[in-house]
């Protein structure tokens, strides 16, 4: 029996000693975690990857753990259900129509706060204006901006060639969008003149923006929880039936929602493409013929031309956790801040460089000159004048209300209504989601 | 029927416990909470809820999109249901013939079945898709009629309508088989022998003999297209384009999680219950009587 002991004992020994050397390399076990859910697939989730890995790698107490959640509603869905179960990630990406949700649903804690109360000093004033009032209320910033962009125009260098247009010279006006598309057809060069993504982000919430047109009232909703929609007014109207008859004619074709278009681009079945800044790198891969950018088209007078407005998505802090946490997740939020990481991200993503010092190094550093595409979308967002109707947009229930949207565009474009009555009804529909809204948040 | 007595007055409830204990959980409990939701308004987070009545079920009933909806969940179930029973008698009726390789067919034809719903979605739209699919690309060398079912309402209800049934068509036919393989070929040889034709031989002897089995698929069909389509109609149309493939249990999910208005998700899924039940009593209490059971 001691003899079975001893070897018993000796076993456990050695099982400890095992343990203890296993546990050697361990201060990676004192590190604590910080929990990121994002919404980045393909190319760009690499690139998130490639962040983090930079952030853990320059520091030793945190170690961000980065979850690719699905895309961006799954992402916000999957938060919510957590944070109710108290097991809510540190930090949540969450896209740009969810920022009067996050914003008032009492479960985050706005980013400055956070910077505050860890006393790390970040210069918010060095942001550019368009992304930080997006993401701001009294002038106090929320959310991290994390991957901003703005829509602009692709084409087809190699079928402008070909349609005998000037491939240097991307239309300004619709009224040449109209042109350099029938020509495209007319010479084969391509089977349709252009497509779009993201239909209501681009084609209404920018072109109304750009055209400094209001999208909704209350200066879009910044002004209070009572605004109401007002995309069925003149200009709206216009270009929506004009996009139907272009539809018929095959001047315009329509690919569905988000980025499911991008392959009548990629496939050069469409000559023009108008879709995210951030589809640069992705196109650069992908596309087996030369492609440039240009702004967004415009109709011209009377219309006073404005900027446009940004998507994507910020990173959400998430409240209720520990000080010691929140203390890594405002380090790396600084970390991501930081001119140099942001040169880094605005050059491998194509999301724009949100502070003015990035964006004047890269110039400085002629990138912008060598790369005359990731320009454009500065220029675009930079270059025109800014009012509040292309500061942005902030309505409740904004992922229902785009989801509406772009239901009556289809069918707008598929002809089942008029352009009036599909975007009267896009609007009735919409203010009773913003009056829901209204009333499930009463403060 | 023999009565089974049990001698310890326990035992039969604890022998039913554990199935009792899985409807409780699964079905009662959620069926329990969605009820609850449909008389709340929640805020997203979870964290304000106000009682508010009925009024998620007035707002849905004077909702002309709800209605529309309703419409279409019912064309929805009726195509599948069709498509999908009729296609697999069809199949099973073939597959009973006397033919080499029969083994091959009769497994082939089961193998949708074990695909899951939005494999399948996926599966068409690879194939559909109007910007990347490769059938819209053969067929524009065939017609010039443009089958975007991006914008166009009855090419992506058909679609979807298709691609549910086609999922549920390997399920039916096993039934059929089974059915088709039950009837003694007596009286089908006598029928023969009588002169009748196969046509007369099938809805003579062979369709009321298998009667039964096409009810019990055509409840169930239903049921399943009623709530389980899901998958399918999220993988390739998500609703649209507008609300044509909106049925009901897809505009439930959307109000739910991405409109993110609990309360009226709620109500929907409660209403859906309520439909879904009166049509399985109803079909139970008319079609069954046409049923003849052997």
């Amino acid at each position: 029996m001691p003899y079975v002991m001893t070897r018993w004992c000796s076993a456990a020994t050695t099982l400890l000693l095992v343990g203890a050397l296993l546990s050697v390399p361990g201060p990676a076990f004192a590190k604590t975690e910080i929990q990121f859910w994002h919404a980045m697939t393909g190319q760009l989730n690499e690139s998130v990857n490639a962040l983090v890995k930079q952030f853990n790698e320059s520091q030793a107490e945190y170690e961000v753990k980065p979850l690719q959640k699905g895309n961006y509603t799954e992402t916000l869905t999957a938060a919510i259900a957590a944070y109710r179960q108290r097991q809510a990630p540190h930090i949540v990406q969450v896209f740009e129509v969810g920022t009067q949700t996050m914003m008032l649903s009492g479960a985050v804690l706005p980013v400055y706060q956070l910077m505050k109360e860890q006393e790390i000093a970040v210069d918010w004033k060095d942001f550019i204006a368009p992304v930080v009032g997006y993401y701001s209320k009294d002038g106090n910033l929320y959310s991290m901006p994390f991957n901003s962009s703005t829509p602009i125009l692709y084409y087809n260098k190699d079928a402008f060639t070909k349609a005998g247009l000037d491939p240097s010279k991307p239309p300004q006006t619709w009224k040449q969008v109209e042109e350099y598309s029938k020509k495209l057809m007319s010479s084969g060069a391509a089977k349709c003149g252009f497509s779009t993504g993201w239909p209501s982000w681009v084609q209404l919430e920018n072109m109304l923006a750009l055209h400094d047109q209001p999208f909704a009232t209350k200066r879009n909703g910044f002004d209070g929880l009572d605004a109401q929609l007002q995309i069925n007014q003149e200009l709206g109207v216009k270009h929506l039936a004009q996009l139907a008859a272009w539809q018929k004619e095959g001047v315009f074709s329509y690919g569905g929602r988000r980025g499911d278009a991008d392959p009548k681009f990629l496939s050069g079945e469409c000559g023009m493409y108008m879709q995210s800044s951030a589809l640069i790198g992705g196109f650069t891969k992908g596309a087996t013929f030369k492609w440039g950018t240009g702004q967004l088209p415009a109709y011209g007078t009377p219309y006073k031309r404005a900027t446009s407005i940004i998507g994507g998505a910020t990173l959400w802090v998430m409240k209720g956790k520990p000080a010691a946490e929140n203390r890594g997740t405002a380090r790396f939020l600084k970390f991501i801040s930081d001119t140099n990481q942001q040169m880094w991200w605005h050059v491998t993503t194509g999301y724009l460089a949100i502070s003015n010092s990035a964006v004047k190094n890269l110039e400085t550093g002629y990138h912008f000159k060598k790369n005359p595409d990731q320009y454009t979308a500065f220029a675009q967002l930079t270059k025109g004048t800014a009012t509040p109707n292309s500061q942005g947009i902030r309505l409740g229930n904004f992922t229902q209300i785009r989801d509406v949207i772009e239901a009556e565009m289809e069918n707008i474009l598929g002809g089942k209504k008029t352009a009036k009555q599909g975007l009267d009804d896009a609007v009735a529909k919409s203010n009773d989601m913003l009056k829901e809204f209204a009333a499930a948040n009463k403060q | 029927m023999q009565r089974t007595v049990f001698r310890n007055r326990w035992l039969p409830y604890a022998l039913v416990a554990p199935q009792m204990a899985v409807t409780v959980i699964f079905f009662v409990w959620p069926a329990l909470t969605s009820l609850q939701l449909a008389v709340y308004r929640v805020s997203p987070f979870g964290d304000r809820s106000t009682f508010v009545g009925l009024d998620n079920f007035t707002k849905l009933l004077s909702d002309p999109d709800y209605y529309a909806s309703v419409v279409r969940s019912f064309v929805f179930a009726g195509g599948v249901t069709a498509l999908a029973v009729l296609g697999a008698l069809v199949l099973a009726g073939l597959a009973t013939q006397k033919i080499r390789g029969l083994a091959v067919y009769r497994t082939l034809l089961l193998w949708p079945y074990g695909i899951a719903p939005a494999v399948a979605g996926i599966i068409f739209l690879f194939i559909f898709h109007p910007a990347y699919g490769i059938l819209p690309y053969f067929l524009s060398f065939v017609t010039a009629y443009d089958f975007n079912w991006l914008l166009k309402g009855w090419v992506a209800m058909t679609l979807v309508i298709v691609a549910t049934a086609w999922t549920h068509l390997g399920y039916n036919i096993a039934f059929y088989i089974a059915g088709l393989l039950a009837i003694p070929s007596s009286v089908i040889e006598a029928a023969d022998v009588d002169g009748a034709g196969p046509i007369r031989r099938f809805t003579a002897i062979v369709f009321p003999l298998v009667s039964p089995i096409t009810f019990y698929l055509v409840v169930l069909n239903m049921v399943f297209a009623f709530f389980e389509s899901f998958g399918v109609i999220d993988a390739v149309t998500k609703g649209g384009p507008g609300q044509a493939t909106e049925i009901m249990v897809y505009k439930l999910y959307k109000d739910g999680f991405i409109g993110l208005n609990l309360g009226s998700s709620g109500a929907q899924s409660v209403i859906l219950m309520a439909l879904v039940i009166g049509l399985t009593v109803l079909q139970f209490r008319f079609a069954e009587k046409k049923v003849t059971y052997r």
